[in-house]
């Protein structure tokens, strides 16, 4: 009775703080601009199936792809493991499930042979970020202190609770094997390891299986309220990130429509450029800037996206600007954007922002209460570095678009600074003066139908 | 009469400028868009040219807007100047509209990408196609390709995907399918399609220098496709990014090697990259227009 108590207090707590803080990055995510995302349901369910549920982006690369398939359907039938733990906890049964009879065998067989395997596949992960020379993706000025950390108290977290749950079945195992009783369920790993518990008491082993017990919930429970502080977010955000990811082709970009406007204005007098939008106050509100300075000049859906990141850097690892040593990262972008709208509005439980230093080639930032997402995290060096090829978009497991943020950010700095690098302010000239990005005469522009002659087959003179 | 010289008969063709066809109260079955590339880089003209031969050789009833054609837009929006891009676009748009054009076809991914994804959004909704499935058609339908790949037979091809066809537009098969009718040695890099490394010119990069780094792109793609081409698996040993074909095996010969590609820009920096590892005498670079137009036989 007391466990039950207890347990249902730990459950409200666990969940209440977990709320708390979805709450928090709700609201980090809403400060983004408006974007249309209606309709199209059907197409964004195949695509949340396929890309997200499937995994279907994963597999470019075969290895990490099936190691982290393993802990993908771990972590998929452990949450059946998981509910029976919060019945039994609430209602103070034993394994409540096993009603289910052979079903319980196969259920419980799955989860024991997975757990094992999730072992294997967490250390072939520690093992390739930690090893020297590390796999490149995992090395950037991005991916040290709190990041680094982060990754590897994941994979310390996830060996933990699999061997709380082989804790737990061995000792309820060695309970019933002295009781002389028969454990629904079949324990395939926790079967061998049965040997290797000593021949207790009854009361001991009860301890002990409901030490395992408490251990495995409790860690389950911290693990939860860890993740909007962790990359580890992804396995909630993934999918919410893949619905609303884009539905255009990726060589489209968005359009402007306040430039729109003004054009249509200045080509055609008669146009009647619609009255700005209106305030909760009913006043107008000031209108945007173009492009994006801060995380509130991004859509929503770019914020959503930045907490869909798993900091893998596929995108990195097949960018051509980073491939050759320049500074651009993409997978930085996103955690800028992350880590900004988390100083600037709301934090999580754990909160590390990146702090760059030299090797990031970062202007020092002296003025911090103002410094931007633009400059203060994102630098103009990274974001001319970009050749707007979407290797990082086509990489990208869960269809983050680093692109569309870095285009909205040369925006600010050509609209609203002027700030473009020169030899492309003298190409917009061009453009222009002579309807061509190079200096050449407009009147030329036909010149290379002069003299044109074709062969004809067959015929010889 | 006897002939002199075992050289071709030439041709002249007068390509039809869409004002010309308008006044004449014509329309034709397709505009060719050329775009600033190929109207003013002296490389890319020849391009152009094989393009239009072609054009001529199967008898398309096609136009171009001549002096009225002006830039897309395209490197002034990826540098994030959308007011030019928009006045850009409306200009065009505003012409292409007047001539009541309803398909596009363009050697320029650039200008490809921009026209069909981003023009509609301004009032411009046509048919556009990128020569390489305009070429592929033509295939299909037995009207080029025909006579095989006469110069090019048996010699090593590798072809460069360009990003604003590939990814940005999931156009793979197409080219490939043009290279297919040369019956020539096809190789592919280890970074293709989907996972194919960017020449270094999109993104306005064409105009400007490189940021601060170890290597300019070109360089690493260039090295990339002549290592493919002449077999050399060290070298392809450890690429960074995605690869997804297996190293060439066996050392070629460079010479007479091609690399193809479907882009102005990418003819660029595919050219120069060439040219900065001291191939050009061995490895040449062409566009697909100009393999199936020299093929064919009718590159004058």
């Amino acid at each position: 009775m007391v466990q039950t108590v207890i347990f249902a207090l730990l459950l409200l707590a666990a969940f209440g703080l977990f709320a708390w803080q979805v709450r928090k990055i709700r609201a980090n995510i809403l400060v983004g601009r408006d974007r249309d995302v209606s309709g199209n349901a059907a197409e964004r369910l195949r695509k949340t199936f396929l890309v997200a549920f499937g995994q279907s982006k994963m597999f470019k690369r075969t290895t990490p792809a099936l190691l982290h398939l393993v802990v993908y359907v771990g972590f998929l039938v452990i949450n059946i493991e998981v509910l029976e733990i919060v019945i039994d906890g609430l209602f103070g049964t034993h394994r409540v499930l096993s009603f289910l009879g052979p079903v319980y065998d196969g259920l419980m067989a799955t989860n024991e042979i997975l757990a094992a395997l999730v072992l294997v596949a967490v250390a072939a992960f520690w093992w390739r970020r930690n090893h020297q020379p590390p796999v490149r993706r995992f090395t950037g000025p991005e991916l040290r202190m709190w990041p680094r950390l982060d990754a590897n108290i994941i994979l310390y977290i996830e060996v933990v609770l699999m061997f709380a749950l082989f804790f737990m079945n061995t000792a309820d195992l060695k309970l019933h094997e002295i009781e002389g009783k028969e454990l629904a369920g079949t324990f395939p790993v926790s079967n061998l390891l049965v040997g290797l518990l000593p021949a207790a008491s009854v009361g001991t082993l009860e301890v002990l299986e409901r030490a395992g017990w408490w251990f495995h919930i409790t860690g389950i429970f911290l693990f939860l309220n860890y993740l909007p502080s962790s990359k580890h977010f992804h396995i909630i955000m993934a999918f919410p990130g893949v619905w609303y990811s884009r539905l255009v082709p990726q060589g489209q970009f968005s359009n402007v429509e306040s430039i729109t406007n003004e054009v249509k204005a200045m080509m055609d007098p008669s146009f009647v450029v619609p009255a700005p939008a209106l305030g909760p106050d009913g006043a107008a509100l000031p209108p945007q800037s173009f492009g994006v300075k801060d995380v509130e000049d991004l859509p929503w859906t770019n914020l959503l996206a930045a907490y869909s990141c798993t900091e893998c850097g596929r995108c990195t690892s097949v960018c051509p600007a980073n491939l050759t040593g320049k500074l651009l990262s993409p997978r930085k972008i996103i955690m800028d954007t992350r880590d900004r709208v988390e100083e600037k509005y709301h934090s999580p439980l754990i909160f590390q922002p990146n702090v760059y230093g030299a090797e990031a080639r970062h202007e020092p930032i002296t003025d911090l209460a103002n410094a931007t997402l633009l400059r203060g995290k994102v630098t103009p060096e990274e974001l001319w570095a970009c050749t707007t090829c979407n290797a990082c978009v086509e990489s990208c497991p869960v269809n983050i678009n680093p692109l569309e943020s870095i285009i909205e950010m040369r925006r600010f700095l050509v609209l609203e600074e002027s700030a473009a690098p020169a030899s492309l302010n003298a190409m917009f000239s061009n453009i222009e003066n002579n309807g061509a990005p190079w200096a050449f005469s407009p009147s030329d522009r036909f010149n290379w139908a002069d003299d044109l002659y074709v062969a004809e087959k067959g015929v010889l003179v | 009469m006897t002939p002199i010289t075992e050289a071709p008969a030439k041709r002249p063709i007068s390509v039809p400028v869409m004002a010309d066809l308008a006044a004449a109260g014509e329309a034709p079955e397709i505009l060719f868009w050329v775009g600033c590339a190929g109207a003013f880089d002296d490389r890319y003209k020849r391009v152009t040219r094989a393009f239009v031969r072609i054009l001529d050789h199967v008898g398309t009833k096609d136009a171009v807007l001549g002096l009225e054609e002006s830039c897309t837009g395209d490197p002034a929006k990826r540098a994030g100047n959308e007011f030019l891009f928009q006045m850009q676009a409306v200009q065009n748009i505003t012409t292409l509209n007047n001539y009541n054009i309803k398909k596009i076809v363009t050697a320029c991914p650039h200008c490809f990408n921009t026209i069909k994804n981003e023009y509609p959004a301004l009032g411009g909704n046509y048919e556009v196609i990128h020569h390489s499935t305009f070429l592929q058609q033509l295939i299909n339908e037995g009207k080029i390709g025909v006579s095989g790949g006469g110069e090019f037979k048996g010699r090593r091809i590798t072809f460069h995907d360009s990003c604003y066809l590939g990814r940005a537009n999931d156009i793979y098969e197409a080219p490939r399918d043009v290279l297919a009718v040369l019956d020539a040695d096809l190789v592919e890099m280890k970074r293709s399609r989907a996972n194919g490394l960017c020449c270094g010119a999109g993104g306005a990069q064409m105009w400007k220098e490189a940021e601060p780094g170890r290597k300019e792109i070109n360089i690493e793609r260039a090295e990339e496709a002549l290592a493919t081409l002449g077999g050399q698996a060290a070298a392809l040993a450890n690429l960074g990014g995605v690869e997804t074909e297996t190293a060439a095996p066996g050392e070629h010969d460079l010479q007479g090697s091609i690399i193809a590609v479907s882009c102005p820009f990418c003819m660029t920096m595919m050219s120069d990259g060439v040219k900065n590892k001291e191939q050009e005498s061995r490895v040449q670079v062409f566009d697909l227009a100009e393999l199936i137009a020299s093929a064919e036989g009718i590159n004058a």
